[in-house]
């Protein structure tokens, strides 16, 4: 761990925040992505079914 | 086949779903490689600035993240007028899933920015030309997914979207340029620049290259998930509203 000095609090803040809101933009893309494919399939099975 | 026709054959969905399958898992993992690998050597492995001391790390995050909030915008801007002049559903679709990363690439640069900015101003926020330009285009971000999202028909939501994105595109230029137009307030010109005397430092700079590749493949990879995700989404909406009908 590099030695951030007096600013440990601001850098460390900004590479958290950064991360929380990348990854939780990839979960939320990733999650919605999986629910709508799965209804898709379950609304073509009906149709075809 | 040529690039012209090769891009306008994307407006084909089925095209587009098949040759986006491929790209999206190639795409996440060099944004995976790149963000990774430039955020753990601009982290662990550059040196504090002289003058900044270790708030320069946050450069690897605050540069990048605003260089894809304004480029959103503009790729927004593009598919927009794509759909206003041709009409293809894709390029709406491709605007209306780039709008969600487009706003969190904007809301890392203004906490990043605010965090910044407190030990090197003495302020978290400051109504400077480029700060304020950029909270609007927050504004606008959000207005936009509210827009998409408040109106039931897809091809009304695209065309009054595309408007406020042509409307909103006027601030997207001014959160680059505000510091040249206006030449006042906190916030610094451009961190890069051809001229090396004006460029960051080399130690800073390749780190800041390789996150800033991450961000961008990131950017491809999530908009194109999205867009694939809208058009599925289309089709169920359309297949609900048979089996309503029928």
């Amino acid at each position: 761990m590099p030695d951030l000095g007096r600013y440990a609090l601001e850098v460390g803040f900004a590479y958290a925040a950064t991360l929380i809101l990348l990854l939780t933009l990839v979960g939320i893309t990733i999650w919605r992505g999986r629910r709508v494919k799965r209804a898709l399939q379950a609304a073509e099975g009906r149709r075809h079914g | 086949m040529s690039f012209s026709t090769s891009f306008w054959s994307l407006a084909n969905p089925a095209r587009f779903m098949s040759l986006t399958a491929r790209a999206v898992p190639i795409l996440s993992v060099l944004a995976g490689v790149c963000l990774v690998g430039g955020l753990v050597w601009g982290f662990f492995f550059t040196p504090d600035d002289y003058r900044q001391g270790s708030t320069v790390k946050i450069i690897y995050l605050h540069v990048p993240a605003a260089l894809m909030a304004i480029n959103g915008w503009l790729m927004m801007l593009v598919a927009s007028l794509i759909w206003l002049v041709r009409r293809h559903h894709v390029s709406a679709l491709a605007a209306r899933a780039a709008a969600p990363v487009g706003v969190t690439m904007t809301l890392i640069a203004l906490i990043t920015g605010a965090v910044w900015g407190q030990p090197m101003w003495g302020t978290f926020w400051a109504w400077d030309p480029r700060l304020t330009s950029f909270l609007i285009l927050f504004l606008f971000y959000l207005g936009y997914m509210a827009l998409w999202a408040a109106i039931d028909d897809p091809d009304t939501a695209a065309d009054l979207t595309s408007v406020l994105c042509l409307v909103g595109s006027v601030f997207a230029i001014l959160s680059r340029y505000a510091v040249n137009f206006w030449n006042q307030g906190l916030h610094q010109g451009a961190s890069l620049s051809l001229d090396r005397e004006k460029n960051v430092a080399d130690v800073f700079y390749h780190p800041l290259l390789l996150s800033m590749a991450g961000f961008i493949l990131l950017f491809l990879a999530l908009v194109l998930a999205g867009t694939r995700t809208e058009i599925r989404a289309r089709r169920l909406h359309a297949l609900r509203l048979r089996e309503r009908m029928a």
